[in-house]
Order: structure tokens, then sequence, then C-alpha cells
């Protein structure tokens, strides 16, 4: 766990997706500057370092920034403002929201700044765009190093015309004085200025906010609505060739034989094997696909493999007690005398499937060879450990790898790896052209990850006042984060254990805590039922949080709870906490048929100072959305090394008929730092759902939630 | 290689190509008409959605020799500056999150509109039902859908352009 010294934040990052970075020095000196000019033209440019680290003040260019920068800001001679960041845009919208920071700081509207995202000759290192860490530490960064820009460009006026600086001010992109009015373009002209943010520096408070704030439209959103925008699978390059992998037809196999003789016959079609690796390219997607079905390749796939039914025994029987992952249990207090001195115990066993990404952009990649440095295209949340993936599978310096990365058509925590741009990169450096890769849907579900599936019991004990007083978690596979319970209960045992997965996982939405979410609600729902109290009640009187008590209060009163709007409809309620920001979602359901129907979904969310009202209601709705699937219809199924819906039209995902009415209440707190929106919202929609759907008859213990 | 006669954004195309090639590997590898995306390969998420003698059709599962003859408008034939109503529409209910679906719910909705001007929400939902929003701006579509179908009757009403904010 790491805390953020700028948004008093504990954020914590599942260890499965980090593929230990090697740590990277960004090193900044003059001739650095000077080369970063030659790209920019002159100007001035800041730079920003994350807290903490060593910095070196001054404006003139003079000294060495040798510190983890992490983010810079240009002014051209034009007065035009470039961000520099290696975020990653993927649909959550940052590419307006860090303008915003850079745009308010600078005192000019957002189409006067652009940003340059996740190209790594460009930017600064960044370990990658995940665990909603863009808003909290990303926008700050931008924002001191706007701001310490615009200190500067003050100074340099002060000196220009010789007047007294505390007599110039700030206006709509230019410095204004008795007797003087330049925009910064002026003031830059035919400089090479460079500085670092001052130690200490901060962003304006938020009450003085003037763009971030407001809602603002997505900052190139006429080049989504005419198609113009080119993701990773639209890019295109001089002599480009198209190239496929042979795969096995189930998620799992190892290379037996292979007969490539039809594919070398074909006219302009290079085969290319390395090790286990086969591949082919050609100068069409036509003939490589073509080529490809020729080949003929027997794969071994071992017996026994678990199914999606065993996959839960499995997860158990491999678990790994102490040690490696799981470690050891949180403890607190002595949860089994608590358990034994229990007036009511309580006891269940919840199990959570596989459930797939499905980022409507596939994973793929363009890579271009040039003496000896591989360029590579590809939509990634995390460049920089694709640049890592690349310069080990080819044995070359990190110099000599280029990742860009295009905004891209989403990710959910399902892009952290970069196979994909492995395999384009060693399909053209054999081909000796450049080379575009792009997965199809079907190689998407079999060899991207899912979200863990897992087992969490739950085993509580409550005291002869409803108050809880023993709570035991064991949660198996499905992620250590955010398995800590917000309730106020004295005696604990909370352990993660690490299983083999048969299927590959990684990281997803909300990471761990849409499982743990699940349960622990629907627990907590269990004991309010058992013990005949409110549920909204029962949670406020094991909450301390005041944070968590409002978005509770908030949604509960927003969907008149506890009364339903008629007879034969219900309300289900949940709450949660992750990544520095709070939600509750209500539910409201009516019965049809053996099954329920979602009339209304309520959702209250609160992550500090809100930066973009109508961008964060659009991830909010989002994020509900995408809940959706996972709590009505989304798990993988799979027995014998195959999926057996490993395909969009055999894989639900939530569609127009599946949306119901949602609401979106916004607590703003300016008074505290923000956070990101981009997953927290999840968490709750299953237990909302499944809480509301107890008024009708038992629900199964595994996700999706349905009566049995 | 046969040949086929192609009408595409208002221009007739020769293409060379197997009478099974997909409508849309032809528009995006032979014209690098790229704005219709590459979701699924089968017919089941809607982001290569274009319209074939204006009626809303999934490229990817569509034959090359059954377009031979017709007309195809995809996104990028839909209109230049000033931008297509449904294009104005999408951009003031922000109606996307990552894009990626938007060409293709764009189309669908132009050729929802030709046949049915007044939509309601059940309407909207049953027939675009095919086309995916992963990030889950369904909502916001469904008032980029309502706001531009009651753009598009009063455009016809009065026989002249309306005036879109932006």
């Amino acid at each position: 766990m790491t805390r953020s010294s700028d948004s008093e934040v504990d954020i914590e990052i599942e260890r499965y997706e980090l593929t230990e970075a090697p740590r990277y020095t960004f090193e900044v000196d003059r001739r650095d500057f000077m080369r970063i000019f030659g790209a920019m033209g002159g100007g001035l440019l800041v730079f920003a370092s994350m807290p903490g680290a060593a910095q070196e003040s001054g404006r003139t260019g003079q000294q060495t920034v040798s510190s983890d920068v992490s983010a810079w800001v240009h002014v051209d001679e034009r007065g035009h403002i470039t961000g520099y960041t290696g975020k990653t845009e993927i649909g959550q919208n940052i590419r307006t929201s860090l303008t915003q920071a850079i745009a308010d700081e600078l005192r000019v509207t957002i189409d006067r700044v652009s940003l340059v995202m996740a190209d790594t000759d460009l930017v600064p290192f960044d370990q990658g765009t995940f665990g909603s860490q863009s808003t909290p530490r990303m926008a700050p960064q931008l924002a001191r190093a706007a701001a310490a820009a615009r200190e500067m460009l003050l100074d340099r006026a002060a000196a220009q015309w010789n007047v007294e600086r505390s007599t110039l001010a700030v206006k709509d992109g230019r410095i204004v004085g008795p007797g003087h009015s330049a925009g910064y373009g002026e003031i830059t002209k035919g400089q090479k200025l460079a500085g670092a943010v001052p130690a200490g520096a901060s962003p304006s408070r938020i009450a003085d906010w003037m763009v971030r704030g407001t809602p603002q439209k997505k900052v190139d959103g006429v080049a989504f609505v005419t198609g113009r925008h080119r993701y990773t699978p639209d890019i295109t390059r001089p002599g480009m060739l198209y190239g496929v992998v042979i795969r096995p037809d189930g998620y799992a196999g190892t290379l037996g034989s292979l007969d490539d003789g039809a594919a070398r016959a074909m006219a302009g079609v290079t085969v290319v094997r390395d090790g286990t690796f086969a591949g082919v390219v050609a100068p069409t997607d036509r003939l490589a696909r073509k080529a490809a079905s020729s080949v003929k390749a027997e794969w071994r796939v071992s017996a026994d493999l678990p199914s999606s039914q065993t996959v839960y025994d499995h997860l158990k029987k491999t678990a790994t007690t102490g040690g490696g992952r799981g470690g050891a249990p949180t403890v607190a207090g002595d949860v089994s005398a608590a358990r034994a001195a229990a007036a009511w115990t309580f006891d269940a066993s919840y199990r959570i499937p596989y459930i797939a990404h499905v980022p409507l952009e596939p994973r793929s990649a363009v890579a271009e060879w040039s003496e000896g440095k591989v360029t590579v295209w590809t939509g990634t949340q995390r460049p920089f450990g694709v640049r890592t993936e690349l310069a080990d599978a080819f044995r070359i310096p990190e110099t000599q790898v280029r990742v860009i990365v295009p905004d891209t058509g989403s990710a959910y925590g399902g892009k952290h790896t970069g196979e994909f741009a492995v395999e384009a990169a060693r399909l053209a450096k054999a081909a000796g052209k450049p080379v575009k890769l792009v997965w199809t849907r079907v190689e998407e579900f079999r060899f991207g990850y899912f979200r863990p599936a897992g087992v969490i019991d739950v085993k509580t004990g409550v005291d002869a006042d409803g108050r809880i007083t023993a709570w035991e978690f064991d949660n198996w596979n499905s992620g250590p984060s955010a398995i800590q319970t917000p309730y106020d209960i004295p005696n604990r045992r909370i352990q993660f254990h690490q299983s083999e997965s048969p299927l590959r996982q990684g990281s997803y939405r909300g990471l761990a805590a849409t499982a743990k979410h699940y349960v622990r609600e629907m627990h907590m729902d269990a004991i309010a039922r058992a013990l005949g109290v409110d549920a909204v009640e029962f949670r406020l009187k094991h909450l301390k949080d005041e944070r968590m008590r409002n978005v509770l209060t908030a949604a509960a009163q927003k969907i008149g709870w506890p009364k339903a709007s008629s007879t034969n409809r219900a309300l289900g309620i949940a709450c949660g906490t992750e990544k520095g920001s709070y939600v509750a979602t209500a539910a409201e359901l009516s019965p049809a048929g053996k099954a329920f129907k979602i009339e209304r979904l309520v959702v209250s969310f609160e992550c500090g100072a809100i930066v973009n009202p109508d961008g964060l209601t659009n991830q909010v709705e989002g994020s509900i959305v995408q809940g959706l699937g996972g709590a009505l219809f989304e798990a993988i199924e799979f027995a014998e090394g195959r999926l057996l819906n490993g395909s969009m039209a055999q894989y639900r995902v939530p569609r127009f008929k599946d949306i119901p009415p949602i609401e979106v209440v916004l607590l703003n707190r300016k008074d505290l730092p923000s956070a990101g929106a981009g997953e927290t919202p999840i968490v709750c929609v299953a237990p909302a759902i499944g809480s509301a759907a107890r008024n009708f008859g038992t629900v199964a213990t595994e996700l999706p939630v349905k009566l049995v | 290689m046969p040949s086929y006669s192609v009408r595409i954004n208002d221009r007739t195309h020769q293409i060379e190509g197997q009478p099974d090639d997909s409508l849309l590997s032809v528009l995006r590898y032979e014209l690098d008409l790229t704005g219709s995306k590459f979701g699924c390969g089968e017919g089941a998420c809607g982001a290569c959605t274009v319209l074939v003698d204006n009626q809303a059709t999934r490229s990817c599962v569509t034959r090359l020799a059954a377009v031979a003859g017709k007309s195809v408008t995809t996104i990028e034939g839909l209109a230049g500056t000033p931008l297509h109503p449904v294009q104005d529409a999408f951009l003031e209910a922000e109606a996307f999150q990552c894009g990626y679906c938007t060409p293709g719910m764009v189309m669908a909705t132009v050729g929802l509109l030709r046949t049915n001007p007044e939509p309601s929400d059940a309407d909207i939902a049953r027939l675009l039902d095919r086309n995916v929003c992963r990030c889950g701006t369904y909502p916001r579509i469904v008032r980029a859908v309502k706001l531009a179908a009651e753009r598009m009757r009063k455009t016809d009403t009065v026989g002249a352009k309306v005036e879109v904010r932006r």
C-alpha cells in the first residue's frame, strides 16, 4: 500500500497487475532541454516532479533536472500550450479533464491547450493508467507545471518591461499591467526557457477553480463522431503488411507438430517460426488469414483441466496458505471468542465467475523497424511497461523502442500487457516491413485475460444488541485488494488465499472490489433480514466514516427507501468505498415470472471536488451499465481447455434493452481533493440488485444474480 | 480476380476482390475508409454499421458480391462541414466515452431515423439493440437519437437547415 502525499488517499494496487517494470530514472540535462526544444520549437518548458522526489528549482535552464519528472508543460512562441503525460486516454476522458487543469492554471480557455499522451519518446515515464490515479496524481502534476509556467511568464514580462511584478496580472492568456499587454507567445518569442516546478509549489485552491469544476465536452469529440480519429487498428504505414498468429483452438495448448508447407507455397506470404511462436505475414489481410488457416498445427492440451463448474473447488484445493501472495491474515481482536459469545452467527460462501472486459477495440498493434529501433502503435494502459516487454523480448535497450498509444477504444483494466505488440514486432522483424496485427474477437476472448474467479467465505457473529462483533472473510483468488471491511467491527480475521487459476486473469475495472463488495454487502443484507432490521439503519449503525454515511443516505433518500414505488416492487441497497471515492447504489425491482426486472437504479457518488460534472456523470453511468453485465448475465463458461461462450454472439454484454432508468446523484466535496471516478461506481450494482431480489425468493450464492 | 462496381459515398468504385470478401475489409483495407470499425467480425456489435441503399447494415458480415451495383454510405460520406444533425446530437449529448462504437451508432441512428422519424425510447432500444457501447453510454445515445430526430423533423417541416449549437 502506498500513500499519496497530495491526496491523502490510500491506494491499493493489485499485485498481479504490476509486472515490476524496472526502475526508470528520467534525467534531463541541458542537452535534453535542447532536444525537446528542437522538437517543439522555442518557448517555455516547465517540468513537474512527483511530490517527495528530489527536485531543483530554477528558471533559466542552467540546472540539471534529475528526478522523477512526471509531466511537463510547454508554452510555444505562438502562445499555444501543450501538456505532456504518460497517461493514456481509453474513454475515461482524462484528455479533457487534464486539459482543464492546465488551462485553469494558465488562465486560458481549453482550446488553447493540447495534450501529448503516451508516446514513450515524447513524454516522461509513467507506470500506467490504472487504479484511478490520473485525477488524484497526474492532474495536480500538470497543474503545478502550468502554475509554475504562469509565474515564470510573469517574471519574464516584469523583467522585459522593467516594471514591478506585483503590478502585473494574468488574464485570458495574456500578461497585463499598466501600459502593457502581451500574449504568452510574445513573451516567449525567440527564447528557450526551461525550469522546474519550485519545491513546495502547489496548484490553485479548489475554491479558485475557473475551468475545473465546470462541465466540458470531450476536447476532440468531433474526431470521434466523424470517424476521423485513428485507433491502432486504423493506422497504416507505407509498405505495411498484415499479420496473423497461429494459435490453438482452445484457450490452452502447447505447440506439437506444425505443417506450414501450404502457407510457404503462397506467393507473398512469409511464415515466421521462432520457438513456440508461429505466425504468417502477407500483403493483404485476406491472404494472411488464408495462409494462417492453411497451417496445420497440433496442440497438446493437458487432461483434467478444471471447468467453469469445478473451478471453485479447484481454487480452494490449490490455495497456498501463508507465504506467496496469500500472506498472513489481517487480525483484530479475537474473532473466535467473539463468534462463541455471539447471540447469532451467520455463515455463507459465495462464488464469483471469470468475466471478460470485451473492449470494443480488439488488442492490436502496428510495428515498424528502422535501423534497429522498433516503433509500435498499440492500445495499452501501460505504454512504458510494453516498452519494457518489447526491449526484453528482442534483447534491445529501451532507447531502441518507441511505444505510441493512440486514444484507445476502451480497456477497463484489460489492456495492461503487450503480447500483441511483441507479436506484431516479431512479425515485422521477420518481414522487414511494417506489420499490422489485429486480434479477432475470438482471440480476444481466448488469449486476453479475465477478471479473476473466486470463492469468498464469510462468517460473522452478532451480539444481543444487533451489533456485529465478529467478521471472518476468506477470499480465494479474486484478488488481494479491497478486502478490508469499512464497517466498525471489533473482532476481525480477513485473509486472501492465492490459488492456481486455470484461466489467464488480471486487472479489471474496480479491480477485486466488485467481488468483495458483492459478498460483503449481500452478507450485511442477509444479517439485517435475519434480525428483522432496516438494511440502511443496520449499515449506519456500523459506519463511522461520514463520507460513506452520506452516500448511503443520499441513495436511500433518492429511491424513497424503505418504500418501493408500488406494492409489488422491492428495493435493495449497497454501499462501498474504493480508490478514495464513495458510492451507494439502490435498485428497485419488480417480479417477472421466476426472475425479476430492474425498474430503476439510483447511484450516489462522491469523489471529492468534482472536476468535470458532465464527464463524471458519464463515467458513473457507464460504470453502472458495465456493472449490470456482471450482475445479470456475464460469466465465462469453459471446459476441457475451451471457452464455451468465447464470442460476441455467445458472451452477453449489456445492450440498450437491458438498461433501466439510471439516476445519478453527485455529492460535490469542494473541501476534499479530487479522487478518480472511472472504477468505483461499478462495485455496488450487483449487491443492490441481489439484495432487492431477495424480496422475491432465495438468491443464488453465485454471480450473476439469480433466483433459485 | 472478379471486379465489382459499388457506389461508395457518391463515387463509383470498381473493386477487385473475392465475392465473399467482407464489405468492411474492402472499406478499411482497399479504400482506407477506417471510420467503420472492426469490433467482432460476427455482426454482433454494430461497430461496422454503414448504410447500404439507405439501410443500416453490418458491413463485417456483408459480402462484397452482395453490394455490387448498390450504394454504400460510410461515416466518411455522411457529412462534411457542417456535421450531420445526428453527429451534432451525439456531440451535444456527449453520447460516447472511448468513441469506438460511435461511427456505427451514428450510422445506425441515421438508418433508424429514415424509417422511423419519431422513435420512442422503446423503439430506439429495439432498433439499436445490435449495436454495443461497452462503455455504457446507452442513456446518452437514446437522448442523442431523440434530439436528432426532433431537429430533423423540424428541418423537414420548415424546409431549411436548422442551426445547431455546438
